[in-house]
């Protein structure tokens, strides 16, 4: 089963990245053939076996509810790639 | 056709942590914009997330209150979407394996009680704001939006109901128990207002027992507007079927103005939250120990104290649902409570007198300056008829501004109620004599005449005759005239 | 004096600095006389901080004059590779989209050099994001491999490993991923060590793929390996997933006595899939071990087969959401400010700021966490991340450690395997199991083929650093790995 047309675009619009029409042909490709590679995975036996999502477990690691001082604001802002002296510009959301 | 409404709600409520649910910035509403932020809310490259302890206690407070089962092992998960007020575009929550799931809440209606299944009550964090700068102010039309941070990461305990809930009604009423059960707990000050208590619902409706199409309502501000948007809703899912047609299964908005509720579209947003474990989180594990000691901190809750002033103490309904309705007005109402006065009159002065005062002056009862026991004295005085009501109101005003004890004022104006029946047949034969007018008029038949010589007999004294005493003695002095 | 200086272990130096033999200006100054003249061809930094390292470089040198008290390696240079935040030192893991970014905190790791006051002499070259195998997908342009300028120092650490290399610092440090520490380091001739996962803070380490990252050193011998290690290891706070474990000597622990000890050789990464010449070196290696009173015996990990496929999978999903937050709003590249509307801006902005492979890789990560294909894709790799470990953990019952070559090649050309992102996935096919497994594992130079440096891996359970680190030290001694790349003598 090789991944359509659509899925790339889909996946696309949920990563908020744009390509042409050649190089989502191109990028079908690709993740088809490392997909294919990915498959082998499917025909293993797993019933019964548990996730892995952390090979060492540790648990209940908590920080006490203590304030720690911000960042200066303007220090915040100063990265930002478009600023007003309130904090950060984006253009309109609708 | 038989149609029922089924509602279920899912609610937002931020905790008062001192610190934000991953980092040390500190909660405080308000404040310059993007003034407690930090390299962890706000997504820098290369930071990571620590529990904040103090957020969990919290919300494993609330879910024991809710009858919910914690967890042995729960985890964080991812919820990737695009938003500007979301630093990382992502937001960390709980999934699949949330802190705590299945509990129940009783609410009651009056006439009936209703039980409301809880899903689940899980941890997660905050967004930011955006601020959309231009014309309108709105979100459309903006010219460009501002973002805050400053909300970014604060704790957030959802809860999520199951759709037991049959009315507008009936989802206000829970929700002002959920509310009032989070500030008994001291975990929220949950203000609708400034978005501390947030709710969206949702709402369908099934005909003759069979499931309806679930219509997700968002933007409902206060519990005006929640009752308002489900009502409007309510009646809009049935005209829909009324007229045949089918209720599509969408988002939609209430527009506080026009009281409406509105399809939310938005060709922009894909919805796929591509849900993964947190990778930056390990699992938390409440222990037994911990999950007894939280148990104990939970204090009596809004429904028993109300119980328990309506069976135990006898109050009325009116004035139980006052008092419990303020956590700190009963807390100020126990603690005169002690004092051993009549717990009926001493609930009448605080949720009278008292509550009038402080809500004129806007203060909270916790900064009140008249102690809880002077305000039981001073209703021992009234009870042993040493002043009268009347004046024991104006001692309350008094001792209210000048934060000075009620039995010191008593004392101190002399303000004792003139009982004496020598000293009251004196003033009364004198105000008999200098008002022969009112006199005749109360022979033939004015009543009101009473009420002038009444007067003039309290101003004789000050006010300090006993009213009930002063009465009877010019009635008993009138009519032997006659 | 110079070349003596630029031969001379890390450690060694710290001695002769500390001794005021030679002045920590003196050895920053060569450091960076010989970056200033390599750099131009080898292109092994982003960012050379040779102020900033004059000026801290002069700080310690008053320090000591005056007898006041300096960290344990007190003017030692260290090159460090450009996914560590470092305050007010741009960090742009090699990407457009961070190519201005300058943080404003150092990571714990940064911290932790700064406090044995080290001088961080530049931000080294990468795979952009730490996403490649070869340092050609950077942003900055490929760094050259000083045994071979027309091929690939390997990757993503190609920078920092290019730099040991060429002796441009006397260590380094490197992200580890999938192999990212080991394979550059096999194919430079250096030593690298991916340490235990969680035994060094990730905090300030922009995240590839969040459960497999870890931070370790690339030094030019073991002893610097184990000194670098024992700085940069420890408990963190800030990281959740840190370790609290007691801190090792890992020094001491160099004794060289391997007698007793039972080492298995993982068939699956020692014979199909690997280089002849690679194979040859290895063997050699294995026999080297059994000399020195160490059992050798091969050892059948089955689903190792399965660990590439696994690991394309984990990462990529981890990096898809990690990378979210490169949207033009906070920090970082933004493609314009008048654009329509916020979506478009961020659709252009990650367009125009991520390269080739890390969009490859936000796709196909994406698309594995996507709904309906979760399932199918992340939750059986998660599964086959269990069933790999289970065989580390079968295997260490019966083996002290495991060993393997590092990469299956030596270093290949530039450009070689650009186009052909599988073939490329491929070079880490010895190193990814061990970050699956969370378990620390190190290469060590064991010989050249063809004149290129081949690595030999060298793996252990949970924690086993300091074992592992005293084998490859016997092993080093007995190797006596000594040959230069050409332009070392340039």
């Amino acid at each position: 089963m090789a991944i359509e047309m659509e899925d790339v675009e889909h996946v696309a619009k949920l990563a908020r990245l744009k390509f042409t029409h050649e190089e989502m042909k191109k990028l079908k490709r690709e993740l088809d053939a490392v997909l294919e590679h990915a498959r082998v995975i499917e025909s293993i036996e797993t019933e019964g076996v548990p996730p892995t999502s952390h090979a060492i477990p540790l648990v209940n690691v908590y920080r006490e509810d203590v304030c720690e001082p911000s960042l200066e604001r303007d220090e915040v802002i100063k990265c930002a790639p478009w600023a007003g002296e309130q904090g950060f510009m984006v253009p309109k959301i609708i | 056709m038989e149609f029922e409404t089924v509602i279920g709600l899912e609610i937002h409520i931020e905790l008062n942590t001192s610190s934000k649910m991953f980092c040390g910035c500190s909660t405080e509403f308000g404040g310059e914009p993007n003034a407690r932020a930090c390299p962890v809310c706000l997504g820098h490259p290369g930071v990571l997330p620590v529990v904040n302890r103090g957020a969990v206690e919290s919300a494993i407070m609330l879910a024991l209150a809710l009858n919910c089962k914690i967890s042995e092992r729960s985890i964080f998960h991812r919820k990737n979407y695009f938003y500007p007020d979301m630093p990382k575009n992502y937001q960390i929550s709980q999934y699949d394996v949330p802190l705590s799931v299945d509990g129940w809440f009783d609410i009651d209606m009056g006439e009936y009680e209703r039980r409301v299944g809880i899903v689940r009550v899980h941890l997660e964090e905050d967004t930011g704001k955006s601020i959309h700068v231009g014309e309108s102010g709105r979100i459309h039309g903006a010219e460009y939006s501002l973002e805050d941070f400053n909300r970014a990461g604060i704790p957030l305990a959802e809860i999520v109901t199951r759709p037991d809930i049959r009315s507008p009604e009936e989802s206000s009423v829970f929700l002002q128990n959920l509310r009032d059960i989070a500030v008994y707990l001291g975990i929220s000050d949950c203000k609708m207002e400034e978005g501390s208590l947030r709710c969206d619902a949702n709402i369908s409706i099934s005909v003759d027992g069979k499931e309806g199409t679930k219509v997700e309502i968002k933007n409902m501000n206060s519990f005006r507007s929640l009752r308002r948007a489900l009502s409007f809703e309510e009646e809009r899912q049935r005209g829909v079927l009324n007229a045949g047609r089918e209720v599509k299964q969408e988002t939609r908005h209430f527009d506080e103005v026009g009281g409406e509720t509105h399809s939310l579209r938005s060709k922009e947003e894909a919805f796929d939250y591509r849900y993964f474990p947190e990778p930056d989180l390990v699992p938390l594990e409440p222990d037994k120990e911990w999950t007894n000691d939280l148990r104990a901190k939970i204090p009596e809750l809004p429904q028993e104290k109300r119980k328990r002033y309506e069976s135990a103490l006898l109050l009325p309904k009116e004035i139980s649902s006052v008092l419990v309705g303020d956590r700190a007005l009963a807390e100020y109402f126990e603690r005169a409570l002690t004092e051993g006065q009549d717990p009926v009159e001493l609930g009448k002065w605080v949720s009278g007198e008292l509550l009038a005062l402080l809500r004129q002056e806007s203060i909270p009862v916790e900064e009140c300056r008249v102690e809880p026991s002077g305000l039981a004295n001073l209703i021992k005085l009234v009870s042993e008829k040493v002043i009268s009501g009347k004046m024991a109101k104006d001692v309350l005003r008094e001792a209210f501004d000048s934060g000075e004890r009620p039995e010191e004022i008593v004392k101190e104006g002399g303000l004792f109620q003139i009982s004496d029946e020598n000293e009251l047949v004196g003033v009364v034969d004198d105000v008999i004599k200098e008002n022969p007018m009112a006199v005749s008029d109360f022979k033939s038949g004015k009543e009101q005449a009473l009420k002038f010589l009444m007067g003039k007999v309290m101003k004789k004294t000050r006010g300090k005759a006993s009213p009930e005493e002063a009465t009877r003695i010019l009635t008993e002095r009138l009519e032997n005239q006659a | 004096m110079k070349e003596e200086i630029l031969g001379k272990k890390a450690i060694e130096i710290a001695d002769m600095i500390k001794k005021r033999e030679v002045s920590a200006s003196e050895v920053t100054g060569l450091f960076l006389e010989r970056i200033e003249k390599l750099e131009p061809e080898l292109g092994s930094f982003i960012t050379v901080c040779a102020e900033s390292a004059r000026e801290k470089a002069k700080e310690i040198d008053k320090k000591i004059d005056s007898g006041e008290k300096v960290g344990r390696f007190a003017g030692v240079p260290i090159a460090v590779k450009d996914v560590l935040c470092t305050k007010g030192i741009r960090t742009t893991c090699a990407s457009k989209i961070l190519e201005n970014f300058v943080p404003v905190y150092d990571a714990t790791v940064i911290e932790r050099i700064s406090e044995a006051s080290m001088i961080v002499i530049g931000k080294t070259n990468m795979d952009e994001f730490a996403m490649g195998s070869s340092t050609e997908n950077s942003f900055f342009g490929p760094t050259k491999n000083p045994w071979d300028k027309e091929r690939v120092p390997g990757g993503s650490s190609g920078g920092s490993a290019a730099a040991m290399a060429a002796g441009e610092a006397p260590w380094a440090i490197g992200s580890d991923t999938g192999g990212s520490i080991r394979q550059p380091a096999s194919l430079c001739g250096i030593v690298g060590l991916k340490p235990t996962y969680g035994l060094v803070s990730r905090y300030g380490l922009v995240a590839f793929a969040s459960s497999l990252d870890q931070v370790g050193p690339m030094t030019g011998n073991v002893a610097d390996c184990a000194a670098m290690l024992e700085v940069i290891a420890g408990h963190d706070r800030r990281d959740s997933t840190s370790i609290p474990a007691q801190r090792n000597e890992y020094l001491e622990g160099l004794t060289g006595d391997l007698k007793g000890m039972k080492v298995g050789i993982v068939s699956e990464l020692s014979g199909d899939g690997i280089d002849e010449g690679v194979l040859r070196c290895f063997r050699l290696t294995c026999e080297i071990l059994e000399s020195l009173g160490v059992i050798c015996e091969e050892v059948s990990l089955p689903n190792f087969e399965y660990a590439l496929s696994s690991y394309y999978i984990i990462a990529p999903a981890e990096a898809s959401s990690n990378l979210a937050r490169y949207d033009g709003v906070r920090y970082g590249f933004r493609a314009r400010d008048n654009a329509d509307s916020v979506w478009e801006m961020y659709e252009e902005t990650r367009t125009g700021g991520f390269g080739q492979e890390v969009k490859r890789r936000i796709m196909l990560g994406t698309f594995a966490l996507s709904a309906g294909y979760y399932e199918q894709y992340y939750g059986k790799a998660q599964k086959i991340r269990t069933l790999i470990l289970r065989d580390f953990e079968k295997a260490f019952e019966r083996f002290d450690i495991l060993v393997s070559p590092t990469s299956p090649t030596v270093a290949f050309r530039i450009g070689e395997k650009v186009d052909d992102p599988l073939k490329m996935y491929l070079s880490d096919i010895c190193t990814i199991p061990v970050n699956l497994a969370g378990i620390p594992a190190m290469s060590i130079p064991c010989g050249l083929d063809d004149g290129l440096p081949v690595g030999f891996q060298l793996m252990g359970p949970a924690l086993s650093e300091s074992l592992i680190l005293n084998v490859s030290f016997a092993l080093e001694e007995e190797i006596g790995f000594d040959a230069k790349p050409q332009t070392f003598r340039a």
